[in-house]
């Protein structure tokens, strides 16, 4: 829909049409505070192909939304310092570009979403102008023009009376139509992914289903590949193709989604499956993973998750953290005992 | 007496809305609950599920008497505490704790553990001789699964699960038949929410504890409860066991509420029968005529805006289902 204006995005060197939109190779990040420098990201790969869903799965401080920070070039820095590793769109290692290139990336190939819609919103401007803003800065188009096509995208996420609504404040909306104006908001300038960083998180379960919903739909309709950052193991089950699950800041198995669910390879991936109540069985008692996620300044040598796990021995405490062993062609997992995990059910 | 530990009748609380400053008129109300009966019974586990704004923790605050109830009756183990005061009140009130959602703002952080979970004993000293104090409250750490040596440690020493368990110990200080959880996991991750049910529900085989259960995550609810009420701006829409609710729906939002909780199972994608509703809850200020929710529902006739259902067993719904048009649909699992 915005094929109107011509963004100059061959301005930059080495970009190939023809390659991967995004691959994120052995990404590291880290946080140095006065406590400490604390390993948020450890080496993340995935690669995610047009039209497609990626779920990256994780708890709290898993380091899940860094990364898309990272990818985002939003990182705060300092504390944060992306010290190794490549994200590469279409061909071009976004981690080498000057920031002026870097800005032509941002939103209009790589958009994101927020998890929590009021923070992310400035309260003291009207909708209508803060998506307006987007074509203002990065099309440069007038106010008028830009306030017209804002309500054309209020009225892509479906927010009834948009013409009304676009000149009102972020507080006036309810928080499913706030996450409707941030959807809004990173598809303005048409990307070709887009990053939803827990879009759901803080809504009801009715309204999680609208916005999955618009999400789906709007992604079929462009082709866009979308990274799902969630917690939650059952959107992950209804809405994407591929997961990566990560622990202690390490993409600990990678699968598509029905191999995870199936026959999850690594323990952890185990553990949280079983530790979810399902809706549609009554269940007997959880067996909850026993423990606490490690602090990132203090990560256990070997692998992360080895004083949580039941199949842990010497050599899952020892360096190195095992590597991502090939269970299968599609799918890898982090564990020496993957063939255990997978096959015990 | 009768065998509830727990009843309310036509419990109601409206919040008031005023205009001017100085002499201030009543122009309206927040209805925020609005006439609700409840029965729970020794040992079980009464769920309570609803959206935002449902009224759901208005009802929690009046349960433990953080909110008076405008009018309706609340009986704690037979005494009513919408008409007791003073002493009688506050012994009633032993009788039923709450554990709260937030364990990052629910505990003092200048206060040390073992004076958070003992603070009870301040307010009802003859529960524990103060000599003895301390040593119940590393019986009751002990209990929750925390190190009885940790009693002077302070909340930020603790992680999330860790702090919720000292939430738990506190709501237990006082040995009461009744506790109250208000989104007790929420905030929680998921392998550790796990470890927090595990825990409610063993100390419920092990002191026969009631509880009322209050979550938005429909899937917690149905593991952990016995029956299960469903809310929806400020009036119980349906109410029944575990089975009744999430095998055999017979209202049209537990049905849609239902159907939007994603089953992590991919095998089921796209195979469940999705309802997705249309636009925002109404406000509880202005309410719609008869059943409360015909604007957002597909069944709505002109009957639903002119005459209100009430919550009882309706023609095709074996449970109380408060709809003129109950019918009974599996959205939970997998159609044909």
């Amino acid at each position: 829909m915005s094929t109107d204006v011509n963004v100059k995005m061959d301005a930059i060197p080495g970009l190939d049409p023809n390659a991967m939109p995004l691959q994120v190779k052995d990404l590291h990040v880290e946080f140095r505070t006065r406590n400490g420098i604390a390993h948020a990201v450890n080496g993340v790969s995935f690669d995610l192909r047009a039209g497609e869903t990626r779920a990256i799965l994780g708890e709290s401080g898993c380091g899940k939304s860094v990364t898309a920070q990272a990818i985002m070039g939003i990182l705060d820095s300092p504390p944060g310092f992306v010290t190794g590793g490549q994200i590469l769109y279409r061909g071009v290692d976004l981690l080498k570009l000057p920031e002026s290139q870097r800005r032509k990336v941002r939103a209009n190939k790589i958009a994101m979403i927020f998890q929590d819609a009021l923070s992310a919103l400035n309260p003291v401007f009207t909708v209508g102008f803060q998506l307006g803003e987007l074509f203002r800065k990065h099309r440069g188009m007038s106010r008028r023009d830009a306030k017209a096509r804002s309500i054309e995208l209020l009225d892509l996420v479906k927010i009834p009376a948009a013409r009304q609504r676009v000149n009102e404040y972020p507080h006036q909306f309810s928080g499913g139509m706030r996450q409707r104006v941030m959807i809004a908001m990173a598809l303005a300038l048409d990307p070709e992914i887009l990053i939803a960083d827990e879009p759901t998180t803080a809504l009801d379960v009715t309204v999680q289903a609208q916005i999955m919903a618009l999400l789906a739909e709007l992604q079929r309709e462009r082709n866009m590949g979308l990274v799902l950052i969630t917690h939650d193991m059952g959107v992950v089950a209804d809405v994407a193709d591929r997961i990566s699950v990560m622990y202690a800041g390490r993409v600990i198995e990678e699968a598509p989604v029905e191999d995870i669910y199936a026959s999850p390879a690594h323990p952890y991936t185990k553990g949280l499956l079983e530790s979810i109540p399902r809706l549609d069985l009554k269940g007997q008692e959880l067996s909850a993973i026993k423990g606490l996620p490690p602090a990132l300044t203090n990560i256990p040598k070997g692998c992360a998750f080895n004083p949580r796990c039941r199949y842990a021995q010497d050599v899952c405490r020892q360096d190195p953290s095992p590597p991502l062993y090939q269970v299968s062609p599609v799918r890898t997992a982090a564990c020496h005992f993957w063939k255990e995990v997978k096959g015990d059910e | 007496m009768s065998d509830y530990v727990l009843e309310t009748r036509d419990l109601v609380k409206h919040f008031p809305l005023t205009r001017g400053i100085l002499f201030k008129k009543q122009i309206g109300a927040v209805r925020a609950v609005d006439g609700v009966n409840l029965q729970l019974r020794r040992g079980e586990t009464l769920g309570i599920v609803g959206e935002s704004g449902c009224g759901k923790s208005t009802l929690a605050r009046m349960l433990v008497g953080l909110e008076n109830p405008t009018s309706g009756d609340l009986f704690v183990q037979g005494r009513n505490m919408a008409k007791v005061g003073g002493a009688d009140r506050r012994r009633g009130r032993r009788n039923i704790q709450l554990v709260m959602q937030d364990p990052y703002t629910s505990l003092n952080p200048r206060m040390t553990v073992g004076d958070i979970v003992g603070e009870p004993f301040e307010v009802h000293p003859d529960v524990v001789p103060r000599n003895k104090r301390r040593a119940r409250v590393q019986e009751l750490l002990e209990l929750v699964g925390l190190n009885p040596e940790h009693i002077n440690r302070y909340p930020h020493q603790f992680s999330g699960g860790q702090r919720q368990r000292i939430g738990i110990a506190r709501a237990l200080a006082l040995n009461p038949e009744i506790i109250l959880c208000d989104e007790p996991v929420s905030a929680l991750d998921v392998s550790i929410q796990a470890q927090v049910i595990n825990l409610l529900e063993k100390l419920q085989n092990e002191l026969g504890l009631s509880y009322v259960f209050i979550a938005h995550d429909l899937s917690v609810v149905r593991h952990i409860a016995d029956r299960v009420a469903v809310m929806y701006l400020g009036k119980i829409v349906e109410i029944g066991t575990e089975d009744e609710i999430y095998e055999n729906p017979t209202h049209p939002y537990t049905q849609a509420l239902l159907s939007a909780v994603p089953v992590p199972d991919p095998k089921l994608r796209g195979l469940r029968d999705q309802i997705v509703l249309t636009g925002d809850v109404p406000s509880p200020a202005n309410p719609p005529s008869g059943c409360r929710f015909r604007t957002r529902c597909w069944k709505a006739q002109d009957i639903c805006a002119e005459k209100e259902p009430l919550l009882v067993p309706q023609a095709k719904s074996p449970h109380p289902s408060a709809c003129h048009f109950a019918e009974v649909r599996d959205v939970v699992h997998a159609v044909d």
